[in-house]
């Protein structure tokens, strides 16, 4: 064991050039996620031992360059000077070998001992190409390991070569000659070189820098120079005489000399057997890209995500929900029993985070087969070929080719989440448009924004279903994309945007581990980060649904009432029998309890064998008391039957009328309260506010508030678009209410695990606040323009929807048009009518 | 006609950064009397890069991806809505917006 510290690795190539797969082979299940100080960069770090040594291993960013210019190159620059690995293994794509070269001239110029991993050989030899790896290695001067990263083959070799390089002597920088720049660097590096305060970087490669104009080498060199002014006014002399004698800037000239010299050493190292053969990705292309076919193909994969993902999803997550209700069962039954009245507050809250958790986790199913089909798209090469189609449309209001793939995960049509679609923006290059897809993705129509939709269509519009949905799932695009437009003409105009410039990769087939590796991470991410935000939520609410609780006269009302119920129970029983099996009130309980669960299970099945099934098993578990549940043949057993069922059916009601009391005297009912002067200009009442509070937490629970907040009477048995519908129109509200509340729940904040995931990509609470004001404003503003002016008009709620989609539609298609009566503000049109 | 539709439509070439010829002075691209930028050239043409105008990460990025002078290019295709295009540039397939491809100026390969 020569050396037993640690040896710092750090893996540095450009994008799509098979870093991470590397990365994986090396460190296999090791890894960690972190962020680069200050930046939301993802920093992948891992190790492992080998040789007698460990040996820490660093993802950095992709980069084509050290330049600085986009935030990876910066922070893949920023670590390599700070952290000073001992090894930078520069991960290569054998096939596009000339334009990965300059990278690895710029870390040797750096003075890194570098090992080069060639990797994807497989496909370098499926492209025809021979590479003499020998000679590659005399002319880099470096170990050139040929890998492929997705079968692990290379992977002793490459891990000795690191071993090697990682006990090597320092090594000197290597030179490149720079030409007709070579005698302006060779000045400046003798002078860096007998700097004292420099010699922990490589002069060579400070002295490029420099003459290049890179900021951030002055930077440097203002920060460890007392008086750096004479150097940097040498430099800028020594770059204005060269770009003056050459009329080429000096920047240039040292990027044209290393693809020049890249061009070099590919020609003398790499055989292309199969030259002037058109590429199979390219011929794929020519079909699925073909100007007509491509939007018919686009249309097609994204019609195959929408079926097996939320259509097969929402099966599978159908069939395995008895899995998740058998979890809340057996919790259920570990707490403490139910009270007649009261239940323990243990039971109530840990049902209450049970319900809430277990909702969330029943989308599970439908977001594996979801992220595992876009895992597929990514891995194949045709999310690329997405952005390229549409970017077009896209860029148009602001976004970006790339922002296809969060706005698909978040719902397009009607099903989605958008968790994993802000998660999904990572991908977006260009920070304009990534912010405003971050806060426009929350428009979508989210899984569990459909129930409330659903419920207000079936009390408002049972003749118009479809044609609502439409409206629905299509005018939230339309938002989204006018929001978009609106945002990066206002707030984000000063943000920092890039290019659109991509490489389309080769076509691969997708590998089933690495899929299924991709799937099952993100949706592990989905389930902690979700089950963390929710649980908390939920305790919150909890809290403020519960206090301050009634007042003690309420409650005494309500003991005294429920006594006086199981006090009749007994009364009407006198002399039956079967009031000697529950004599004992905690018998009592179970018993309701227990009659409670049958009836919920009789009622879920219609057929009679099954019931007849159910009934059996009742009476072989519960042989005395069965008669309570299933009546009998005797007076006794069928009036035990009936007594019973009063009671329960006086219990539920005096449940719901004192949660329903508690609710409405509880803090978030006097928010809810409180927020009417505001709300009343969309006719939204204190229940509404109340609604639309608890579903910020998740929306799932809009449903389920109503259902409490509308109750029933007086043991009516309707449903809750019944009770809903004949409640609210009681209280005079028409279907334009219901489209102002549709509306404003469309362009609702977003929930609270979107909200943290915004903080999470952005960085930024400026950022999470600004997603969570903006949408209630906006929403609040249009839910009260359309209720109003609907109302002053006396439209009717179809018409009112149409009205509003047409209008939206008209305002899309007018900022979507050229204006050529607008006078053209660009500066390049300035310039050229100069 | 579709140019005619695609145009009133604010997809075409007309709008925005137009890909005119405007400031090239080389002598490369002179020889031919007017300058050429990567965007005016037909899918399924080739040519050559003279310069790069513009400045900044977006030259930069290109000169990164191999667009340096005196390296040939392919046009493949164009998106559905004419942009952005997609152009072979040794063994690599890169897609441009044409604003951008709109500073690069070529001559015939």
């Amino acid at each position: 064991m020569p050396d037993s510290a640690p040896a710092l690795i750090a893996l540095a190539g450009q994008q799509n050039a098979g870093k991470s797969t590397i990365f994986n082979m090396l460190t296999g299940l090791t890894q960690h996620i972190a962020n680069y100080p200050g930046v939301t960069v993802d920093k992948k770090s891992g190790s492992y031992v080998a040789h007698g040594r460990r040996f820490e291993v660093v993802d950095l960013p992709g980069a084509y360059s050290l330049a600085a210019f986009s935030l990876e190159e910066r922070v893949a620059r920023r670590f390599l000077l700070e952290e000073r690995p001992d090894v930078v293994v520069n991960v290569i794509d054998a096939t596009n070998l000339r334009r990965a070269l300059p990278l690895t001239f710029q870390l040797l110029e750096m003075g890194f001992r570098v090992v080069v991993a060639l990797n994807m050989m497989d496909a370098a030899e499926r492209r025809g190409l021979e590479i003499d790896i020998a000679h590659l290695e005399r002319r880099l001067c470096v170990e050139v390991v040929p890998v492929v990263g997705r079968s692990g083959k290379g992977e002793a070799e490459l891990r000795a070569a690191i071993a090697r390089a990682a006990s090597a002597e320092r090594v000197t920088p290597a030179t490149l000659n720079y030409g007709p720049l070579e005698d302006e660097v060779a000045a400046i590096q003798a002078e860096l070189a007998a700097e004292p305060r420099l010699q922990d970087f490589s002069a060579r490669w400070l002295a490029v820098k420099l003459i290049e104009g890179d900021r951030e080498a002055e930077a440097l060199l203002a920060d460890r120079l007392e008086n750096p002014h004479g150097l940097l006014d040498r430099i800028y002399r020594a770059r204005a005489g060269f770009e003056a004698r050459q009329g080429l800037s000096a920047g240039d000239q040292v990027s044209s000399c290393r693809d020049t010299h890249a061009g070099a050493i590919l020609a003398a190292s790499v055989t292309d057997t199969r030259a002037g053969e058109v590429p199979v990705s390219e011929r794929i292309d020519r079909v699925l890209l073909n100007r007509f076919a491509a939007p018919v193909f686009l249309l097609a994969t994204v019609w195959v995500i929408y079926q097996f993902s939320i259509v097969e999803g929402s099966n599978l997550a159908d069939a395995t929900w008895p899995a998740l209700a058998a979890l809340r069962d057996l919790l259920a039954s570990l707490l403490p029993d139910p009270g007649f009245l009261h239940d323990p507050q243990i039971r109530a809250m840990g049902l209450w985070i049970a319900d809430a958790v277990l909702t969330l986790l029943n989308f599970v199913p439908i977001f594996l087969i979801l992220f595992a089909l876009i895992a597929i798209l990514e891995d194949s090469g045709y999310m690329a070929r997405i952005a390229f189609i549409l970017d077009r449309i896209l860029q148009r209001f602001g976004l970006h080719g790339q922002s296809t793939l969060p706005f698909i995960l978040s719902g397009v049509f009607a099903g989605g989440c958008a968790v994993p679609g802000v998660m999904a923006t990572k991908a977006i290059p260009d920070a304009r448009a990534r912010l405003a897809t971050i806060l426009t993705v929350p428009f979508m129509n989210c899984l569990a924004k459909i129930p409330l939709y659903t419920l207000l269509i079936n009390i408002y519009f049972p003749d118009a279903r479809g044609l609502m949905l439409f409206y629905l799932a299509t005018i939230t695009v339309i938002v989204a994309l006018l929001v978009a437009k609106l945002l990066t003409s206002s707030v984000l105009r000063n943000e920092e945007t890039a290019p659109f410039v991509m490489e389309l990769p080769a076509y691969h087939l997708p590998k089933f581990s690495a899929v299924l590796h991709r799937s099952l991470s993100r949706t592990w991410l989905y389930v902690r980060k979700v089950a963390t935000v929710v649980v908390a939520v939920a305790v919150v609410i909890y809290g403020l649904l519960l206090m301050p609780g009634l007042p003690s006269d309420r409650l005494e009302s309500y003991e005294s009432a429920a006594e006086a119920a199981i006090a009749q129970f007994y009364t009407d029983l006198e002399g039956n029998p079967l009031r000697q099996t529950v004599l004992d009130p905690a018998q009592l309980i179970a018993l309701i309890e227990l009659e409670g669960a049958y009836s919920a299970e009789r009622e879920a099945t219609d057929d009679p064998a099954d019931r007849a099934a159910l009934d059996a098993g009742i009476r072989a578990a519960h042989p005395e008391i069965a008669p309570f549940l299933l009546g009998g043949t005797t007076e006794a057993e069928r009036s035990a039957q009936a007594t019973l069922a009063t009671l329960a059916q006086e219990r539920s009601d005096l449940r719901r009328q004192m949660r329903r009391e508690r609710l409405e005297t509880s803090l978030l009912g006097s928010i809810g309260r409180g927020l009417e002067p505001v709300t009343r200009y969309a006719d939204f009442d204190w229940k509404i506010n109340i609604t639309l509070l608890t579903s910020f937490a998740a929306r799932e629970n809009s449903v389920a508030t109503l259902g409490v907040l509308y109750d029933q009477e007086d043991g009516q048995n309707l449903s809750l678009a019944e009770r809903m519908g004949t409640q609210q129109a009681a209280e005079g509200r028409t279907a334009v209410s219901a489209v102002a509340l549709m509306l404003f729940f469309a362009l609702y904040p977003p929930c609270l695990a979107t909200v943290i995931m915004i903080r999470v990509q952005t960085g930024s609470l400026k950022w999470m606040a600004f997603s969570i004001a903006f949408s209630t404003m906006l929403g609040l503003a249009v839910a009260s323009a359309v209720f109003t002016s609907a109302t002053a008009l006396g439209l009717s709620g179809l018409q009112t929807m149409t009205a509003v989609y047409l209008l939206m539609l008209g305002l899309l298609l007018v900022v979507a048009l050229p204006k050529p009566w607008l006078p053209q503000l660009r500066p390049r049109h300035v310039r050229e009518a100069a | 006609m579709r140019r005619a539709i695609l145009q009133t439509m604010g997809l075409g070439r007309g709008k925005g950064r137009p890909c005119r010829r405007n400031r090239c002075h080389e002598a490369c691209c002179r020889e031919r009397g007017e300058d050429v930028s990567l965007c005016d050239i037909l899918p399924g043409a080739s040519c050559r890069i003279c310069r790069l105008h513009g400045h900044g990460p977006v030259r930069q990025r290109l000169l990164d991806l191999g667009f340096q002078p005196g390296r040939e290019i392919t046009v493949l295709r164009r998106a559905p809505l004419n942009d952005p295009i997609e152009l072979r540039l040794g063994d690599s397939f890169i897609v441009l917006r044409r604003r951008e491809a709109a500073h690069i100026e070529v001559s015939d390969a």
